[in-house]
């Protein structure tokens, strides 16, 4: 008895001394899950809302199950990660993207399980987060009905091919597309286990690392990824889904 | 942001709809909707109607897009023409001139095969739309699948007489209709006026094919699907003008390594000012078009 009010005791200074030393700012958006994820993402790092974290987002979600978002950073100095989320997605970080070798911006496509805050959390060097967005308005089941290739069958046919360019974007800049077939799946389908590609590494012609990005199912099927490396010539990418298969490309060779 | 922050306390009660008629010839009105997005705001009711006058009761195209807006429609016809709505047609399946089709006989609503097919497969997913966008505008709409099949060619009905057209392209099925009488052409979403076409079924091919048959009509004036009456012939090349430019900006993004979200906020040039609705016509059609012209533009490894 005296040693389980010793274990309670115990449990509540490490509940107290795990409280952040400052609570993330007020949410500009409102959003209800604002200091759930905060608390969750952020932990005791310094928090700000920056005007200088774009969220470029089309007016009106027209596909919930493929809805475009694009993050420019390249007003922050010094961006050590990007983490795009939809507060109020099941599966609300999509992409969690360190651009080493890279600018700080990135093009993608999530699902919107509902009307959500869609933002990107910026880490700069101090390790301060910068964050972006705004509301978006969208019909359901962007996450919980099934994906399109998995209604046709025919996913496994193309599951992991690539289709990818490069573009010249700037002095010692390129602009790299990346797309892959793969379902992409949440797991919040009936009777479909979550299956989705979980890592891309893209890296240059020496083999550095340009950028690495955790990517989630709340990513859009047959994901697309727009990133602006700092190298030229050859561009190698890589992804690993959750089932540990590797989808291998590169451009420019 | 379109009805972004919209609050339940503030909007949740749907207004009256309170449609308004504008004679365009002997026995034929233009009822026009708003130029705009669907929104709560507006009730849904964006899209143009019409009304002809006939000894077998008023003929509505486009009953609107839920119950009560069929049912103000009617009345209207009614009031306008002295006999109650004695035939629908449904010019193509969106639920901005369909769902209205609620407020009637099914056996008095015709369309084509096509667009029957077409909301026997998309009915429910638009009424789930629908009432999600509109909440209580909807209230008692029903899908109502028309019983009349129509085919191309002429047909007599209360004393006049109408070419109708089984033409596609916005949709699997678009309906045409010329009053023989007065030249009136209703020309359904195949025809966009100073208001942006939208592309959710489009396939701009057949869309382009339909609008050379259109304009080889001779009509005297031409209702749209959306925007003001066209008196000069302005609005089938419009309407051809913006779907090529969408589909060429569409593929010229592509081929520079634009991705979606960029593409949508991509310059809409001056001589479409005059267009409502364009940016988000053109974001809307970003998301219709993009995939497929990445499949066959970008190179496959």
């Amino acid at each position: 008895m005296k040693r389980a009010l010793v274990f309670a005791i115990t449990c509540v200074a490490a509940a107290l001394s795990t409280v952040p030393a400052r609570a993330a700012p007020a949410d500009p958006l409102g959003s209800p899950m604002w200091d759930h994820h905060a608390a969750r993402l952020f932990g005791k790092d310094p928090v700000v809302f920056d005007s200088r974290v774009a969220v470029r987002i089309p007016g009106i979600a027209e596909n919930q199950r493929v809805f475009p978002v694009t993050i420019d950073a390249r007003t922050l100095p010094d961006v050590r990660r990007i983490v795009l989320l939809a507060d109020l997605n099941p599966i609300p970080v999509a992409v969690d993207y360190r651009p080493a070798g890279a600018e700080p911006f990135i093009a993608s496509r999530i699902k919107l399980d509902q009307r959500t805050p869609v933002r990107a959390a910026v880490q700069t060097g101090d390790g301060t987060w910068h964050v972006g967005g705004t509301w978006i308005d969208a019909a359901g089941g962007g996450c919980s009905a099934p994906p399109v290739s998995r209604v046709k069958g025919d996913w496994a046919d193309h599951l992991g091919e690539i289709r990818a360019g490069r573009w010249a974007e700037g002095p010692g800049e390129t602009r790299l597309r990346i797309t892959f077939r793969h379902p992409m799946d949440t797991g919040l389908v009936e009777n479909i286990a979550a299956y989705n590609i979980e890592h891309v590494t893209i890296r240059d012609g020496d083999g550095r690392s340009l950028g690495e990005m955790e990517v989630f199912g709340s990513v859009a099927e047959d994901p697309a990824f727009t990133v602006l490396v700092k190298a030229t010539g050859t561009i190698s990418f890589e992804a690993r889904d959750t089932a540990g298969l590797r989808f291998a490309g590169k451009v420019g060779a | 942001m379109t009805a972004g922050r919209c609050c339940w306390r503030e909007c949740s009660l749907a207004g009256k709809y309170t449609p308004v008629a504008e004679a365009v010839a002997d026995g034929v009105w233009m009822v026009r909707g708003a130029d705009e997005a669907i929104a709560f705001a507006n009730g849904g009711a964006i899209a143009n109607s019409a009304i002809i006058a006939t000894a077998s009761g008023a003929l509505l195209f486009d009953p609107g897009v839920s119950r009560e807006h069929g049912l103000a429609l009617g009345a209207l016809a009614q009031r306008l023409t002295g006999k109650p709505v004695g035939r629908v047609y449904i010019s193509h399946l969106h639920p901005d001139h369909a769902m209205g089709a609620a407020a009637f006989d099914p056996a008095i609503v015709h369309a084509l095969p096509a667009t029957r097919a077409d909301l026997e497969r998309d009915g429910e997913g638009f009424s789930d739309a629908m009432y999600r966008l509109l909440a209580d505008w909807m209230k008692g709409t029903a899908i109502v699948l028309p019983q009349g099949d129509v085919s191309e060619g002429d047909i007599g009905f209360g004393g006049r007489t109408f070419r109708l057209m089984a033409l596609n392209g916005h949709s699997a099925g678009d309906l045409a209709l010329l009053d023989q009488a007065t030249g009136t052409l209703l020309a359904g979403d195949l025809v966009f006026h100073d208001r942006a076409p939208s592309t959710p079924h489009a396939s701009l091919p057949d869309w382009r094919a339909s609008l050379q048959r259109l304009s080889a009509l001779p009509h005297a004036l031409l209702v749209p699907g959306h925007g003001p009456l066209d008196r000069d012939g302005s609005a089938i090349a419009q309407t051809r003008d913006w779907l090529g430019w969408v589909e060429q900006t569409l593929r010229d993004a592509v081929a520079r390594g634009l991705d979606m979200s960029e593409a949508g906020e991509l310059p809409i040039p001056p001589h479409f000012a005059s267009l409502k609705a364009a940016r988000y016509e053109l974001q809307r059609s970003v998301s219709h078009f993009y995939p497929a012209l990445e499949a066959e533009l970008l190179p496959k490894l």
